[in-house]
């Protein structure tokens, strides 16, 4: 399908990037060539049982790890090993303790040697927009985790890249703040226009943010399905008792059942 | 209005008040308790000291007594050189402080730039740590003088290694995670240095100031027993060498008290410090 994409459509290309490693002498596939098109502003979550390398990928995405082989391709040139390309939040939020959440949060823009005085004149409206008005001189430990997580999110918005990577954000949350997050998110990503791409481990999360699943194999991980989600945008939180998003859930749960079985009988073989 | 709720109308608010703020009197009142308790221990030591060498229970030949001490103080400050030694003693010790204490984290802190350097120098420093390095003390007066040089030198000798010691421990347990984050945003390995590296080593390196501020002092004090011209230490020793023990007293009281100073320094510079590099995440020992 996504080979039919005129060009100027297509943001990002995976192409056969695989990866393999030796770790105590064991070779380990962690990731089989995985090929992925993604259309620019699309929101496309991962899902996956553990260690199917997901987060593999996002290193290689990130510039951060090379591909045994493979390409990714970025508005036409390729990105490997070139960290800093697209904005990259990691599992954990990983704010400085050190920092206020406003030093935190223009990080990106101080390693790319912005003025300070322009990063800060930057980040307030997204502050003051995104809820940490009032927070900006408070330090993490001073914050709920939601909040947290907002904050590394914000600092990975104003690195101001087109691609956003983000994987598993609202892992550690409460099922209540995970909700609200979730909103959260779809207001910025819908404000601010990026490509989203994002890691979990929650179906439902999955279908009521994206555009586009892309079902992960167990290790050696590859991309087994691929589900358009086509739910009216905007979303609300009631979208998740309606019919299609039930189908959509359905399907999903079958296939990430069958990977976990998959994933289970080689565990008892070896 | 709770008050009310349990029938008990002729209460009145304040009171109730009173009863929530049970625990916070309780800790103030042993905060109180203990102050007294530390003033009364050492008064009474004090006290103690000067009658017992009044009554001759001990000797003050030896042991002196506090009046004694006074006494023999006010007559250093006032016709002999006890400002100037004190003066010689306090600022080698502190220059020295400085100085071993940049140096060694500089050496630590080094250590982030390359894995195979810091294998190097791991074993090194370790030896070095258990060198008896006030034995050095006359390799440093014959290199650098019977004056105030040589005392800094040992100062910043016996400073330097546990300094580069806590900052490679800090080194060692930065959180590979967050270099990541900064590689994933594009910096550069000098960005991570100083946005990461040195405000995460910061608490170790902080906690280590105490025990070094202690180990400057000691060096300068060794430096001038050797050989020296001034310094409280020299102090010390010519008063033992001419039997006057009042004198050398005078001089342990006046360490003693330098020693004390300068532990509130490091402690009030510790909290400013680490207000700024450890906001609850992070503690010393991790």
């Amino acid at each position: 399908m996504s080979d039919m994409l005129p060009r100027e459509d297509l943001k990002l290309e995976v192409r056969s990037v695989s990866k393999v490693f030796r770790r105590n002498g064991k070779v380990i596939h962690a990731l089989d060539a995985t090929s992925m098109s993604v259309r620019r502003g699309r929101f496309v979550s991962i899902i996956g049982p553990s260690g199917c390398g997901k987060s593999t990928l996002f290193n290689v995405i990130a510039g951060l790890a090379k591909p045994t082989t493979g390409d990714v391709v970025a508005d036409g040139a390729s990105i490997i090993g070139k960290p800093g390309y697209v904005g990259y939040m990691l599992q954990k939020g990983l704010l400085l303790p050190w920092r206020t959440i406003l030093d935190n949060i223009i990080l990106g823009m101080e390693v790319r040697d912005v003025p300070k005085a322009q990063a800060i004149a930057r980040a307030m409206p997204l502050i003051e927009r995104y809820g940490l008005k009032g927070f900006e001189q408070h330090y993490p430990h001073e914050l709920s985790g939601g909040m947290r997580q907002r904050a590394s999110l914000l600092r990975t918005m104003l690195y101001d890249r087109d691609v956003i990577l983000l994987d598993e954000p609202f892992g550690a949350l409460d099922a209540q703040t995970r909700m609200l997050m979730q909103s959260w998110l779809l207001q910025v990503w819908g404000d601010l226009e990026k490509t989203v791409l994002f890691v979990t481990h929650d179906i439902d999360e999955a279908i009521f943010l994206s555009d586009e699943i892309q079902v992960f194999s167990s290790r050696p991980g590859r991309i087994k399905a691929t589900i358009e989600v086509d739910l009216p945008r905007p979303r609300t939180a009631d979208v998740v008792t309606s019919p299609g998003f039930m189908e959509l859930k359905r399907t999903l749960l079958s296939l990430l059942a069958e990977e976990a079985e998959r994933a289970y009988a080689e565990a008892a073989l070896a | 209005m709770a008050t009310q709720a349990l029938g008990r109308t002729d209460a009145p608010a304040a009171e109730s008040l009173d009863v929530v703020d049970e625990d916070e009197r309780a800790r103030a009142r042993i905060r109180r308790a203990s102050t007294i308790g530390r003033w009364a221990v050492g008064i009474a030591i004090v006290v103690l000291w000067e009658a017992l060498t009044r009554i001759k229970l001990i000797d003050p030949y030896y042991f002196s007594s506090p009046s004694l001490i006074v006494k023999s103080a006010i007559l250093a400050w006032t016709t002999g050189t006890l400002l100037t030694d004190v003066e010689f003693t306090f600022s080698a010790t502190i220059i020295g402080f400085v100085v071993g204490v940049l140096l060694g984290a500089a050496i630590g802190l080094s250590t982030w730039w390359s894995k195979t350097y810091a294998n190097i120098l791991e074993p090194y420093l370790v030896t070095f740590n258990a060198v008896p390095k006030l034995a050095l003390a006359p390799v440093l007066i014959i290199l650098f003088g019977i004056g105030f040089q040589s005392k800094v030198a040992l100062a910043v000798l016996l400073c330097v290694v546990p300094t580069a010691i806590a900052a490679y421990s800090g080194v060692k347990s930065i959180d590979p995670d967050m270099e990541t984050l900064l590689f994933s945003l594009g910096a550069k390995r000098r960005h991570v240095f100083t946005k990461v590296v040195v405000p995460w080593a910061m608490p170790w390196i902080v906690s280590s100031l105490h025990v070094n501020i202690g180990l400057a002092l000691a060096g300068t004090i060794v430096g001038e027993f050797i050989a020296s011209q001034a310094g409280v230490g020299r102090m010390i020793l010519y008063a033992g060498q001419t039997m006057d023990i009042n004198l050398v007293w005078v001089g342990v009281v006046v360490l003693s008290l330098m020693a004390i100073l300068m532990y509130w320094a490091v402690s009030w510079f510790e909290k400013v410090v680490l207000k700024g590099f450890m906001h609850g995440a992070q503690s010393a020992g991790r």
